[in-house]
């Protein structure tokens, strides 16, 4: 099949199978997506992310652990050391990079445990009513009145430092938020003719919630969630600077940060490094939420 | 031998202060094969006397008898083979991301039918949509068309009474003829009763044999089509409703 | 005497498929008439109606020879200017009066505000045309809904209200874009009179766009039938029934009538050549 007419096959009004359907309104998106250049720019850095966290151990010059004290605090543009090294002589480069690893297994669990719990509560909240939803909410509610980074702290010192505590802590923390807005999709959707419309198929409250509420709910979610991934970002680094996240030597960029905040005044590039990454990363998790929106928004969706 | 009937009904929502008495003893019988017309201003409560048969409106008393049968407060899965509707907003009955094949083929699984594929191709043509909207999206049909897949959906459970609430009412005059035209075939080919909810007299005109007046929840009239052509309707609200509906 | 005239008006969107016409060529002029604008969903009707207020949301383009109000060209108008003929003279009325009202606001509120605007007068003064301005349009009660909020009242009164309240700045030229098709019929009939009755006694003229043949008909001067952006067929409102296009032909077979039973309604057969054909002029 030459380009052209794949392209016509994408974009046929009047597709022929179930795969054809489905592939035509993901090429659809993708258009869409495409013209929205900030958003293309969020996704290159983040496949970037991807690829340099992928292939860590051949894109860095150096191991990131190894220390070399008499090539301490070198500046930025050292031979060698493009970057500079830290307080122990290591290459901050080679350390950056596989942080970047550690950055993806941060952002990829939250990502899978608090939207998903949240989905769960909200949507069964929303479509139970009643007693169910009352109970569930002001959980919810309590949850949310915890400032995030303490209740995060109380967690770790709980369960004792590291990264996966942190991951949890966070994705405990993280949750509520999703929750309100899975119930307050549900809450529209279940009002709507086509949820009466299943119903008098005589489907079940479990096949109208996963079937016919989640769908709608998820889009919306996953906006909510790379709006949300630069937060998760900073709150992993926040634990790592405070120490309970990551632990030395582990390259963390929140407990690169750390480490190199005593020597800042002197130093600056130590610290500044990490920073500039989690910027980064963080401005392209905004950029591809926002275009993502505009794509899987299902209230602009369609007309 | 009387297909539906429904007897000294009430429909409420909320309780207590905030109790809304939406449909206040309402009583009449739809023949086996008959089309029979509900016809008011909103909030009159004619849809809600729909959605008490479905189900929809949980609240009710009073006594609603399908095929003999009468209805306890909760409906049975057997109850929806019988019963069907479609819903009058064609872009707001249809699931935005679900296309037209999943919409019936979901449906069909739901009945309980096998010949799932066979089913759907049959439905298609039936509502004279055709194979290639089999894989469309809703926002890929005009309005017309969602309707008719609404239609097909509710044909799938081969029904034996549908209940139409407003079907036309979004809809563009030609389009109209269309879908009222179909309505009226399926009637013929697969022996349907109709109860059918419109604010418009002169649809409930041309599909119905006979009707009901409604005004403030309640029911002020039941009348034969002939009678409502002559212009022989005998509360005052039915004469006004129709001098309306004539023009000037 | 003429108040609008409108030349070669087009309304075009740009989309990933090309160019889509919503509008093409369409031609009238307006006296102190009611001219009724028919056509089906998607005939290009509304845009009509919203292009010669420069309504038009970006990326859509406005483009015409001349839209002409009195001896100026709204075309060349800048934006700042034409917010002053918004209102002052052209209002609208929009199908649903509750996404046209404030709803934070009350009515009283809101009409106040609306006279202040047009005639920089004060409150007192406002306070008593707003009053007046409701009992215009039938509203017995005025100084009750003066208090309340949009959500309070129903369609059709919210429907008087925005008549109420566009007719305030004494504009020239009111546009209804289907100003009933929301109300019940018995509503419909009071909401239109009083319309008629106010357009008529103060000499303006009514651009009344409608999906409805029948209310057309019964309610307008001269009715220009729309199909796919096209003036298919201008003609005498009362004649309306006499119509010779096919497409208006075919509109009208396919309304069910009370006095005329049918077996079967008879089905538009849509002609392509009818979106080809250029549009027919609607000046008077």
């Amino acid at each position: 099949m030459s380009e052209q007419t794949l392209r016509q096959w994408l974009l046929s009004e009047t597709p022929t199978s179930r795969r054809h359907a489905r592939a035509a309104a993901f090429y659809k998106g993708w258009l869409s997506f495409r013209g929205n250049s900030m958003a293309m720019i969020g996704l290159g850095i983040l496949i970037a992310l991807l690829l340099i966290a992928a292939f860590a151990p051949l894109l860095s010059p150096y191991d990131p652990f190894v220390q070399d004290l008499g090539n301490r605090l070198k500046p930025l543009g050292t031979e060698g050391h493009i970057l500079g090294t830290d307080s122990l002589g290591r290459d901050i480069l080679s350390r950056l990079i596989h942080g970047s690893r550690i950055t993806l297994y941060i952002v990829a669990l939250v990502a899978l445990i608090a939207p998903v719990a949240g989905l769960l509560i909200g949507t069964v909240a929303g479509f139970a009513g009643g007693w169910t939803d009352t109970i569930l909410m002001r959980i919810t509610d309590i949850f949310l009145a915890f400032p995030r980074l303490v209740l995060a702290l109380a967690f770790v010192a709980a369960l004792g430092a590291g990264i996966e505590n942190a991951v949890l802590a966070i994705s405990l923390t993280a949750w509520p938020p999703y929750a309100r807005i899975a119930r307050a999709e549900t809450l529209t959707i279940r009002a709507s003719d086509y949820i009466s419309a299943i119903r008098l198929q005589g489907a079940g409250p479990l096949r109208i919630i996963t079937k016919h509420i989640w769908p709608l709910c998820i889009s919306s979610l996953i906006v909510r969630v790379t709006l949300d991934m630069a937060g998760i970002i900073l709150a992993a680094a926040g634990l790592g600077f405070l120490g309970l996240g990551a632990q030395p030597p582990s390259p963390e960029w929140g407990a690169m940060i750390s480490e190199g905040r005593r020597f800042i005044l002197d130093h600056w590039w130590v610290a500044t490094m990490p920073g500039l990454a989690i910027f980064t990363v963080s401005l392209a998790f905004n950029l591809l939420g926002d275009g993502l929106r505009d794509v899987l928004d299902p209230k602009d969706a369609g007309k | 031998m009387s297909m539906l009937s429904v007897e000294n009904l009430n429909v409420w929502f909320g309780s207590g202060r905030s109790r809304v008495d939406a449909v206040q003893g309402a009583t009449f019988d739809v023949a086996k094969g008959e089309s029979f017309g509900l016809v008011g201003e909103s909030g009159s409560g004619k849809s809600t006397i729909l959605k008490a048969i479905t189900g929809l409106a949980p609240q009710w008393d009073g006594s609603i008898t399908v095929d003999g049968r009468p209805l306890t407060q909760k409906r049975v899965k057997s109850f929806y083979k019988l019963v069907q509707m479609v819903f009058q907003d064609p872009y707001a009955s249809l699931h935005p991301r679900h296309s037209v094949d999943g919409v019936l083929g979901e449906t069909l699984h739901l009945h309980g039918f096998r010949d799932i594929d066979t089913r759907v191709t049959k439905l298609l043509d039936d509502v004279g949509l055709g194979q290639k909207f089999r894989f469309r999206y809703p926002h890929q049909l005009s309005g017309g068309q969602r309707q008719r897949v609404a239609i097909a959906r509710a044909l799938a459970a081969e029904p034996r009474i549908l209940l139409l609430d407003e079907p036309t009412s979004a809809l563009d005059v030609s389009v109209q003829a269309e879908i009222l035209n179909l309505l009226t075939d399926l009637r013929a080919e697969h022996g349907l009763t109709y109860v059918m909810v419109s604010h418009d007299l002169a649809v409930v005109g041309h599909m119905c044999e006979r009707l009901a007046v409604m005004k403030d929840s309640r029911i002020v009239e039941v009348m034969d089509v002939a009678a409502l052509r002559a212009q022989k309707a005998e509360h005052p609200y039915s004469q006004e409703l129709l001098r309306n509906s004539i023009g000037a | 005497m003429t108040l609008l005239d409108v030349e070669n008006l087009w309304v075009k969107f740009p989309t990933r498929q090309g160019v889509f016409d919503a509008v093409r060529g369409v031609s009238f002029t307006l006296g102190r008439e009611r001219l009724g604008i028919v056509g089906e969903s998607g005939s290009g009707k509304s845009m009509t109606g919203r292009a010669i207020l420069r309504l038009i949301r970006p990326p859509g383009i406005v483009e015409a020879d001349h839209i002409r109000l009195g001896d100026r060209n709204l075309l060349d108008l800048s934006e700042r200017d034409m917010r002053a003929v918004r209102g002052q003279q052209i209002s609208m009325v929009m199908q649903d009066p509750k996404f046209s009202l404030n709803p934070v606001m009350s009515i009283g509120e809101q009409l106040i505000e609306a006279y202040r605007l047009a005639n920089k007068s004060g409150r007192k003064e406002a306070r008593q045309a707003s009053l007046e301005a409701l009992e215009s349009v039938s509203i017995r009660d005025p100084g009750r809904v003066m208090a309340a909020y949009p959500h309070e009242m129903s369609g059709g009164m919210g429907q008087r209200i925005m008549i109420a309240m566009m007719l305030i700045p004494s504009p020239q030229i009111l546009i209804a874009d289907e100003p009933t098709s929301a109300l019940d019929v018995s509503v419909q009939r009071q909401v239109l009179s009083i319309m008629d009755d106010l357009v008529t006694s103060r000499g303006m003229g009514l651009i009344f766009i409608s999906h409805d043949l029948n209310l057309v008909a019964d309610f307008c001067d001269r009715v220009l039938i729309m199909y796919a952006g096209r003036v298919v067929e201008v003609c005498r409102a009362d004649r309306l029934h006499e119509a010779q296009h096919p497409y208006t032909r075919g509109l009208l077979n396919s309304l069910p009538r009370l006095n005329e039973p049918r077996e079967k309604l008879e089905v538009l057969r849509r002609d392509p050549a009818w979106s080809t054909a250029p549009s027919v002029s609607g000046r008077a």
